[in-house]
């Protein structure tokens, strides 16, 4: 076992780290090809069986993609609390608020796109003015969608669920934190929201990373330039920094696996020291990630700032990585964002 | 923990119902804005509920057994808030802070403001679903056969495609406590439902999607309380009970005229609306004896 021998020697050499990151609970494997894949879906799925288990008032609810979104575990272990609701997304939302008026904690899952996409005012009228624990997961949110278009990419989930009063909105970076974060949202009593990817992403934490709803993690200490990402892009904000780091520039990075309500702390703590941040998501940066971040910076730190992540426009079929390069979201437009505002 | 009902005859349920078309007048006027017709022609059905269907407790309103009653219509809360004062769960006088600020009773019920609401509601559409969700924690939770979903819903509100999603979704689950009522006042803002868009034939789409239909006089109390007995009775399937009600029922003239649908009377209109309201009550204790 490779990597186990790599974590032998992580610990033999104590604070230096093989992947050159701070943050000694991240993968080692961080910028090699060795670093594991899975779709963060898995994760969610995984953890759904295990709060069904430990909590008899988690119910799952699905529109007809119940593969899809990996509710199938549960459905299979708990036939009793699945509910199929068909391609009905309006009734996915409104039963499960009804369901939760009664006491129980539904998990409602469809893609992105179709909810909270089609949705939005019954999520907003019948759980989040309620404060109801429903617990909406969105799949196959944003560019990595690839081929089904434009129609398939939900890019505007943030900005949306993030308008809504009383709601979290999450957006784990990989499927050992979708885990983590499915556990976590059941024993919240908010409405919530979690983006999922369709495809395998790299697993960058592992089982000892914090993960607390609200707080950002340091995955990175930098001195020169806070990168602040989310969901997806968190990797590709450490392939930056890693990269950063061999031309001399000390990136922090800053992961927000909780978009809102935003740790508001751990950002102006970081820019008071680097004075100058760039955002990554895969998503629209207005209302996303970016403008949350770039809203509380004007108002209380403004330093400079770039954002990347789509710019108000709608994608389109490819593969995915083809169309994180034409939409601007790799490491190297990252870099190149960060030498902007570290030059300003 | 029982609660004692109080047995009401049909002439005092009568009666209260006319209370309560006062008060909404009253609160109306009060407001300065809000819905006339749809909460008029409810009195009667809202009267049956309050004073005689539901198994609730005003004093106690999260009692883990009442039966459930959901507003769909939203902007009827006028006759919802008006019956809940009547039967105890706030006091009438706090009826005149409908639509005001910092009021408990806002221009459409939100669940988290007072007690007793078990919904909020006014963005069309939802209420039907949000019964079902209810309907299916209660199989999980083994009391399906010992609480009852009252929706009330109005007709226009059945151009919404969510309402289809849960008809549909109740007639797959056999989702039998619960019992929807549809306020059939025929209309809806921009003028009758059959033009606007088109309900007809209403029963035979209900039963074609699985539920048991019932079509009633919406303003006699007795058949009301008798359609809600047999809905109760059938447990195979969903119930559903078309309300022939008229738009502003009780106040001549308001009646039939959709222009009512979304305005309060003025203070000369309240002023005439009383009289006729209260000359009603004259009719109503002189009628059987």
């Amino acid at each position: 076992m490779s990597r186990f021998s790599i974590r032998l020697k992580k610990d033999h050499i104590e604070q230096s780290n093989v992947n050159n990151l701070s943050n000694p609970t991240l993968s080692q494997e961080i910028g090699t090809s060795d670093i594991e894949m899975e779709p963060n879906r898995k994760g969610f799925g995984r953890a759904l069986v295990a709060v069904g288990e430990t909590n008899e008032n988690v119910v799952a609810l699905c529109a007809d993609l119940t593969g899809s979104v990996m509710m199938d575990g549960f459905a299979k272990a708990y036939p009793d609390r699945f509910v199929e609701i068909g391609v009905a997304e309006q009734n996915l939302i409104t039963v499960s608020s009804g369901m939760a008026a009664m006491g129980k904690i539904p998990y409602c899952a469809s893609y992105a796109a179709f909810a909270p996409g089609r949705c939005w005012e019954q999520f907003k009228t019948t759980c989040a003015l309620n404060n109801q624990p429903v617990k909406l997961i969105g799949g196959h949110a944003g560019l990595y969608t690839g081929p089904d278009g434009a129609t398939h990419q939900m890019l505007e989930d943030i900005a949306i669920m993030r308008a809504m009063p009383n709601v979290v909105v999450l957006a784990p970076c990989d499927s050992k934190e979708a885990e983590k974060a499915t556990i976590a949202m059941s024993e919240d009593d908010r409405p919530t929201y979690m983006r999922m990817t369709r495809e395998p992403i790299p697993v960058i934490t592992t089982d000892s990373t914090p993960f607390e709803i609200g707080k950002a993690q340091i995955f990175n200490e930098g001195t020169d330039v806070s990168i602040v990402a989310t969901g997806t892009m968190t990797y590709h904000a450490l392939i930056a920094a890693q990269k950063l780091a061999k031309d001399g520039i000390s990136a922090e990075v800053i992961h927000c696996a909780t978009v809102k309500p935003l740790d508001n702390q751990a950002i102006l703590k970081s820019v008071k020291k680097t004075n100058a941040i760039v955002t990554v998501e895969e998503a629209q940066i207005i209302g996303g990630l970016g403008g949350a971040v770039a809203e509380l910076l004007s108002e209380n730190y403004p330093v400079p700032l770039r954002r990347v992540g789509v710019k108000d426009k709608y994608g389109e079929s490819g593969a995915p990585e083809e169309l994180l390069r034409a939409y601007g979201l790799t490491d190297t437009h990252i870099m190149l964002a960060v030498h902007e505002v570290i030059n300003k | 923990m029982a609660v004692q009902k109080e047995a009401h005859s049909i002439k005092q349920l009568d009666l209260i119902a006319n209370d309560i078309r006062k008060d909404i007048i009253k609160m109306l006027e009060h407001a300065g804005s809000g819905h006339s017709a749809g909460p008029l022609d409810l009195a009667d059905i809202f009267t049956a509920l309050y004073f005689d269907i539901l198994k609730h407790n005003p004093k106690k309103p999260l009692w883990s057994e009442r039966d459930i009653l959901l507003l769909s219509n939203g902007h009827c809360a006028p006759v919802l808030y008006a019956a809940m004062a009547h039967s105890g769960y706030f006091d009438r006088k706090e009826l005149n802070t409908l639509r005001k600020y910092g009021s408990r009773l806002q221009g459409h019920p939100e669940r988290l403001k007072l007690p007793g609401l078990e919904n909020t509601s006014g963005p069309l559409g939802s209420g039907l679903s949000q019964a079902c969700g209810m309907s299916l924690a209660m199989r999980m939770n083994m009391e399906q056969q010992k609480r009852w979903i009252y929706c009330v819903m109005g007709d226009g509100e059945l151009n919404e495609g969510n309402i289809w999603e849960a008809v549909m979704l109740a007639s797959k689950y056999k989702l039998y406590n619960i019992i929807g009522i549809i306020d059939r006042n025929n209309i809806q803002i921009d003028g009758s439902t059959e033009d606007v868009m088109p309900l007809e034939d209403l029963k035979a789409k209900w039963e074609s999607f699985g539920w048991h239909v019932q079509e009633i006089d919406g303003h006699n109390i007795e058949s009301v309380i008798d359609a809600c007995s047999m809905a109760r009775a059938i447990t195979e399937k969903p119930s559903v009970i078309i309300a022939h009600t008229i738009p502003g029922k009780g106040v001549p003239f308001m009646e039939y005229d959709f222009h009512w649908h979304g305005i309060p009377p003025n203070s000369d209109q309240a002023k005439e609306a009383l009289r006729k309201l209260r000359t009603l009550d004259g009719k109503i204790r002189s009628g059987d004896e």
